[in-house]
């Protein structure tokens, strides 16, 4: 449930002031190979036209924007990000106080050729604007804390002379609107800093706007995966799914298990220390961003094995061991001992309230072929039907990493499956095929649903791909007001396969911004032309901010 | 222990002979790039007939050596025996679409190098932008770039290409591609381009060059004598793909002109009478000149040296065009199987490893007027934030 104001503001699609900025076409040109195409809107220059009104910047779009053309103007040497009166943060709140000098850097810092208070302000007819101010609503104001899927995101920010307010429930709406007014904020031929007055009121349409990242298939370093935390808050996404480990490479240092890494990782020095967990987690923290570790179990484990003995299922031939293993073994109680420890060190070292426990993709092969699973599934009865085995195996992980007070996210095949889930249980939907279907049934046995199916970004194609990503719409299926009530949010997906450092940024950015919008801003924020200006701008913003999107 | 290998002597030179002279000279299609290597124990060898086949050796012998875990280089005996199947390997650039940095420019070029790539086909104008600083007509860019101040190509960044280029073997190949893709030429070249009509009046839209005025020819003469003493290769490419015959249609004068000339409804008939032009101005100054394959598919009279651009791919198409070019006696380069800007997902580099150019219709004659191929990186979505793992 998204928490709202304190009092009631505007709903979505109250879009006041919003132009839609006539398409500047001129090129004819045919593209040398490609298919003809329609003809795209260009801008005319690789600058705002001078028209341009401010929320061609603005992305994703807020739910209620209006600006005035009244332009105030800002100095670098003088205006200050402050805590407001009245706010129950205070210069105390470090996560503030880390936003605020990253938000004035963002906004003033990239322009390197300045020179501050040579030329005296005389001449200029706009008023100054000297501060934003921002005020935390709530007693407690999350500053220590860590987000939540139940956070307040929301804010309303008021820019008038001569200063600017930004109201937030809590800490996370603040990070919010802190991006926002960053947006707003732009500098003239002169090189003078401008915003026009403006009022908006924001929050997102989904609390769960994640970004999965996969360092299993390559090794990603530490500078990749906090680059992608501070693109992350450029677009306002607030989880960070960490499939940490897969068949490939274990990167993860466990403590309790020092062997699955040191046998597991790519090489020694392709691993994450305790230290680079406790790094990215509080990087992310100070952009409200969630991280949600994936330990994906029993598939997808091959890794799991080169360090653990007897954890994996030895596949059998003609009666004999063959050697290679397949996924966890469900029959063996070292099994559940194994996971006890190992969940317990992940429960106390990932602070979030959910732990992903993958169950998806499980080959059954190689346990129809072991001889002791096949005795077990005949004592519990389970038939020829594996599917029930694996249910059994995840209904014993869930029970183990409930008792350390955490909710789990599945896969779809868990649910498919029918395994027993605790009815908090946050089952993420990725398999394109009749994903509309699959939400159907999901939410309508009750339970809260992350979309990603439409939104693998790591199947590229030539051409404008971030379109089809931005016109999904999440809530597009057969159901009730309550089951769509049951939809959380999505997550853009960029599985390893063929992404490492070398190639990352550009692969993610800008295309995941289309998702990043879809899922914060309103149902009916659709129009592409419209986005298409706002998303170039906001890429050159992002690049001006040295990311390589 | 008793499985360690027993390192000889360490080798300290590897000897490089040339046979021809030719350092300060620069890499034509006819270069020899043959090398041999020979590495045995006391004597490293790399002999070649040019300074072009020294650079590939030197390439190669740097991929030979090892080095093991305790650190220590090694190579093994080693002979080679090296030259390339096609004498022209290129790649293409498009900094038109979107400008690249000089930086991004050197940088492919060594990675070029390593991959033993000898041509770079610079696709530098076209519609989208003119970053190309020419000292004849310095409003081209000016008009025309996407920046004139930090969009732009300047005598000095071009020579520094050039050589940069010659130090690795590689020669640029400059694109001027005319009279389609063009727009960026209009601002700054007033009257060059056909304006478009609709109707009894100009729309205020322009076409590709224009075709029927004097003032174009002396224009293309004008620029072309300047881009032929800049680019030292032998051969300019001309472009003249993708020729938009809508707004020359329109245009009355134009229309005239067709009915005057007899060329009846026939477009492609302008479309030759002024790429034949073009040719003519070219070699006139000593350059011989590369096309897109829409020249010689249009029936444009060509010299017999012409070489075509083969680009357009249509389900294997394209063999029938390499084809078709080889009959006629044109020599052929070929890029449509290798156009690496339309990305898809996977190991889209085996469809492009599994291409046999040589796999059409023909007598070894004609195959052998298959002077290469071209890998084309079209800039629609490419820039310096993506550029090099997209290509490489």
């Amino acid at each position: 449930s998204r928490r709202t104001m304190g009092r009631a503001m505007g709903l979505a699609g109250l879009l006041l002031g919003l132009v839609v900025v006539p398409a500047v076409l001129v090129s004819t040109s045919l593209r040398h190979g490609a298919p003809r195409t329609e003809a795209e809107p260009e801008p005319s220059g690789w600058e705002l036209a001078a028209d341009a009104v401010p929320e061609d910047s603005l992305w994703p779009l807020p739910q209620w924007v209006r600006t005035s053309p009244r332009q105030l103007q800002l100095a670098p040497s003088r205006f200050q990000l402050v805590h407001g009166a009245g706010s129950s943060a205070g210069p105390g709140c470090g996560l503030l106080q880390d936003a605020f000098r990253r938000y004035y850097e963002y906004m003033f810092g990239h322009s390197r050729r300045r020179t501050w208070g040579r030329r005296p302000l005389a001449a200029r007819a706009e008023p100054e604007l000297f501060q934003l101010q921002v005020v935390i609503e709530a007693g407690d104001p999350g500053c220590d804390k860590h987000p939540q899927l139940t956070s307040s995101e929301a804010y309303h920010l008021t820019v008038t002379e001569p200063v600017a307010i930004l109201k937030a429930y809590e800490v996370w709406g603040a990070l919010r609107g802190l991006e926002t007014f960053s947006q707003l904020v732009h500098e003239d031929d002169y090189g003078s800093f401008l915003v026009n007055e403006s009022e908006i009121n924001d929050f997102p349409r989904f609390a769960h706007r994640g970004v999965l990242l996969d360092t299993s298939r390559h090794y990603l370093p530490m500078k990749s995966i906090l680059t992608n935390l501070d693109a992350m808050a450029f677009n306002k996404f607030n989880v960070l799914h960490w499939h940490v480990v897969d068949d490939q490479s274990f990167p993860y240092q466990s403590i309790y298990f020092p062997e699955l890494s040191d046998k597991g990782a790519y090489s020694s020095n392709l691993i994450y220390t305790p230290a680079d967990v406790r790094l990215v987690i509080e990087y992310a923290r100070l952009r409200g961003i969630r991280v949600i570790p994936e330990f994906d179990t029993p598939g997808h484990t091959q890794s799991w094995g080169k360090g653990q003995k007897d954890l994996l299922t030895p596949c059998y031939s003609g009666g004999q061991p063959t050697g290679s293993f397949g996924p966890v073994n469900p029959v063996w109680n070292t099994t559940y001992n194994f996971m006890t420890m190992f969940f317990k060190e992940i429960s106390s070292v990932f602070p979030d309230e959910f732990i992903h426990l993958g169950g998806d993709e499980v080959d059954f092969s190689c346990w129809k072929s072991n001889p002791e699973v096949k005795e077990f599934m005949k004592k519990q009865g389970f038939g020829t039907d594996y599917a029930k085995l694996e249910s059994y195996y995840v209904q014993n992980i869930v029970d183990i990493v409930s008792s350390y007070n955490k909710g789990q996210m599945v896969w779809q095949e868990v649910f498919d499956h029918k395994a027993q889930l605790k009815p908090d249980t946050v089952v993420q939907v990725w398999m394109a095929n009749n994903y509309a279907h699959e939400l159907s049934s999901v939410t309508g046995a009750g339970f809260t649903t992350v979309l990603s199916a439409p939104w693998y970004l790591d199947y590229i194609s030539y051409g404008q791909d971030w379109k089809k990503y931005y016109s999904v719409e999440p809530l597009n299926f057969p159901g009730s007001e309550k089951q769509k009530k049951l939809v959380i949010g999505g997550e853009a997906c960029l599985w390893g396969e063929f992404v490492d450092a070398t190639n990352l940024t550009p692969r993610l950015w800008p295309r995941a911004s289309a998702v990043g919008e879809r899922l914060w801003s309103s149902s009916n924020v659709t129009n592409l032309q419209d986005a298409y200006k706002r998303l170039t701008n906001h890429r050159c913003r992002m690049l001006r901010y040295d990311l390589v999107a | 222990a008793e499985n360690e290998p027993s390192w000889e002597t360490p080798c300290s030179e590897l000897f490089v002979y040339v046979s021809t002279p030719g350092c300060d000279g620069f890499p034509t299609l006819d270069s020899k790039e043959s090398y041999k290597l020979s590495i045995s124990k006391g004597s490293m060898l790399l002999s070649a007939e040019t300074v072009w086949g020294a650079l590939r050796g030197l390439e190669t012998f740097s991929q030979l050596v090892g080095r093991d875990e305790n650190g220590t280089y090694y190579i093994n005996e080693t002979e080679i025996v090296d030259f390339p199947r096609f004498p022209h390997r290129g790649l293409l650039l498009d900094t038109s679409r979107h400008y690249l940095p000089l930086r991004a420019i050197l940088e492919t070029l060594d990675v070029m190098a390593y991959n033993k790539f000898n041509v770079f086909h610079w696709h530098i104008v076209d519609d989208p932008s003119f970053p190309y600083e020419s000292s004849t007509f310095p409003e081209l860019s000016k008009q025309g770039a996407f920046n004139a101040m930090t969009h732009v190509y300047t005598a000095s960044d071009v020579r520094t290409v050039i050589e940069y280029a010659r130090l690795r073997g590689i020669r640029v190949i400059a694109e001027f591609d005319t009279p389609g893709h063009t727009l960026s030429w209009g601002p700054g070249a007033p009257g060059l381009l056909t304006p478009c009509y609709v109707g009894e009046a100009p729309s205020g839209v322009y076409g590709p060059i224009n075709p029927i005025v004097n003032s174009t020819y002396q224009f293309v003469t004008s620029l072309f004598q300047e881009v032929s003493t800049v680019f030292p290769d032998f051969f300019l490419h001309l472009g003249g793909d993708e020729v938009d015959f809508t707004c020359w249609k329109s245009n009355p004068e134009i229309r005239a002109f067709m009915k005057e000339m007899g060329f009846g409804e026939d477009y492609k008939k302008l479309e030759s009478f002024y790429i034949q032009r073009l040719l003519h101005i070219v070699s006139s100054l000593g350059k011989g000149y590369i096309v897109w394959q829409e020249v010689f598919d249009n029936d444009v009279k060509l010299r017999p040296d012409t070489i075509i651009h083969v680009w357009k791919e249509n389900s294997m198409q394209y063999l029938n065009e390499m084809a078709n070019v080889t009959r006629a006696g044109y020599r052929a380069l070929l890029s449509a199987p290798w156009y690496l800007n339309r990305i898809s997902y996977g190991q889209d580099w085996i469809a492009a490893y599994k291409v046999e150019p040589l796999n059409f219709a023909g007598v070894p004659e004609q195959k052998a007027l298959v002077m290469g191929g071209e890998a084309c990186m079209w800039g629609e979505y490419v820039d310096v934030t993506n550029l090099t793992p997209r290509l490489w």
